[in-house]
């Protein structure tokens, strides 16, 4: 699956997709891939106010958990209630099943998160092919 | 990084059908296929094919193959006949696993141990050691087998089309040897580890034999819409059917009436190595700590090595295994809690990422196939 030239993406194998001050935060189809069947999606609430690099939620395959870790600091406007109880969103299309939207505390943050093309670099250098 | 994987020798299909594989005990081996839970339902509403040439297979031979089965394992082979295959395991003096292993009775001086993978070696070792007194002798032909599991209400619909023998009457825990894809004199067990009806095969373990055996068997359950499964199914199948697994369930540190399986233990058969202290536990009152089904109640999903807490929250027990029941639809966990707690209906609660959910303990099995008509 094409990776969107437009989100930026971390090491952690989240990506963001950010329209001035607000941003919508999913995993990437490579971290649904490595997982398999998603099972269960751990939200933040809206209010919530995170931070770039922290824990903000997780979420489970079948066999494993995973951390979800913040792209960019910021606060919980709205989170994707619909994966609570159709978690294989995530599987069928990782880059339009968006887990939360904040309000980008500094826009700055993006900075440094890697491009489509050096996150898939990135991801295929992990998985070794 | 360990230095070499083991392979199997049907290694290249894994990767050719694009499995996604991973160090199993030091063997570089298929977890799933198609999807984990796509592999698990196949196995439950119709048919799945493993490759389980991981396992071993140790075969005693001589006239003093009985006693030194006896003496080794803890159910008794001699309630065994020729064909007849039954669960058991070996056991430490203590009273705690070596391993488990299924028994089969090729004839009165004749017998076959089907062990784990992981300790492949140690139970080598330790039956060489231990049936060193006996009059018979000990092979390990662990590596000139492939063994195919083919796990499902369908398996026998499947199989059938690539063998002569009468698989309807194979009962379950038995065996017969017949013509398998043109292989004579090939094992045919009514054998597994998915709690579903279903065969194990023991073929040559030449990668071209492998290979075409593994493609009949697709081909034949086609329209069964077969699936190849990986060892992910393979986990949740057994954890529904509550099978016990090493390093979890069963252990070094864990003992036969801890882990529930004293139904397989026959301790009025004589003495075994274990024995001895499986009857001061007895005597003593029987263990602390048992084995229990856990359904988790709330929102979460119990893993392995999670704490079970009690009413105050204090941790008084931990899970061995824990997973979604993919086909049960549940969260589910074997977990080794105080015998007081070790009753249906008792409420704990599963310690997840750091917040207690609430879980009942249920009747094991979790699933229990039904019956075959």
């Amino acid at each position: 699956m094409a990776y969107p030239t437009k989100y930026r993406y971390t090491r952690e194998h989240e990506w963001i997709d950010a329209d001035g001050k607000t941003a919508s935060v999913g995993i990437t189809d490579h971290a649904q891939d490595s997982l398999g069947d998603i099972v269960f999606v751990e939200l933040p609430k809206v209010g919530d106010k995170v931070e770039k690099g922290k824990v903000f939620g997780s979420v489970e395959s079948v066999k494993a958990v995973s951390d979800l870790y913040a792209p960019a600091s910021g606060t919980v406007t709205a989170v994707n209630e619909e994966l609570t109880t159709a978690p294989e969103k995530i599987n069928a299309d990782a880059h339009a099943a968006w887990i939360m939207k904040i309000e980008l505390s500094d826009p700055g943050d993006l900075e440094g998160l890697l491009t489509a093309d050096a996150y898939e670099a990135y991801a295929k250098e992990e998985t070794g092919h | 990084m360990p230095e070499t994987l083991r392979k199997t020798a049907l290694n290249p299909i894994h990767r050719l059908l694009g499995a996604k594989m991973v160090d199993f005990g030091g063997w570089d081996m298929p977890v799933e296929y198609s999807g984990l839970i796509a592999e698990h339902m196949a196995v439950r509403t119709g048919v799945g094919l493993f490759d389980v040439s991981h396992m071993g297979d140790i075969q005693f031979r001589g006239p003093g193959s009985l006693d030194a089965v006896q003496h080794i394992s803890m159910n008794d082979a001699s309630r065994l006949q020729a064909g007849q295959a039954q669960y058991s395991a070996m056991l430490y003096p203590q009273g705690t696993f070596v391993d488990d292993v299924i028994v089969h009775k090729f004839s009165d001086h004749d017998y076959l141990f089907v062990i784990n993978a992981g300790t492949r070696e140690k139970d080598y070792n330790w039956v060489r050691q231990n049936a060193r007194q006996f009059d018979c002798h000990v092979s390990d032909y662990s590596d000139y087998y492939t063994q195919l599991a083919i796990q499902g209400p369908r398996a026998q619909a499947t199989l059938q089309k690539l063998t002569s023998v009468d698989l309807s009457a194979i009962r379950f825990y038995w065996f017969a040897w017949g013509a398998v894809c043109g292989l004579p004199n090939t094992l045919i067990a009514r054998t597994g580890y998915s709690g579903e009806d279903g065969f194990e095969i023991y073929i040559p373990s030449d990668a071209a034999t492998s290979e075409r055996v593994w493609n009949e068997v697709l081909e034949a359950g086609r329209e069964f819409d077969i699936k190849p499964c990986g060892l992910g199914a393979r986990n949740t199948l057994r954890l529904e059917a509550a099978l016990s697994l090493y390093g979890h369930e069963i252990s070094d540190t864990i003992n036969v009436f801890e882990a529930g399986l004293d139904r397989f233990c026959r301790l009025e058969k004589g003495t075994f190595i274990g024995a001895e202290s499986l009857k001061r536990v007895q005597a003593a009152g029987g263990p602390e700590k048992k084995l229990v089904g856990l359904e988790v109640v709330e929102r979460g999903i119990a893993r392995d090595g999670y704490r079970v807490l009690d009413e105050q929250g204090q941790a008084m027990g931990y899970v061995a295994s824990g997973s979604p029941a993919p086909f049960l639809k549940k969260n589910i966990a074997l977990a080794f809690v105080p015998v007081a707690y070790a009753e249906p209906g008792k409420e704990v609660a599963v310690e997840i990422r750091n917040c207690p959910v609430k879980a009942r303990v249920v009747p094991l099995p979790f699933y229990r196939k039904p019956k075959r008509t």
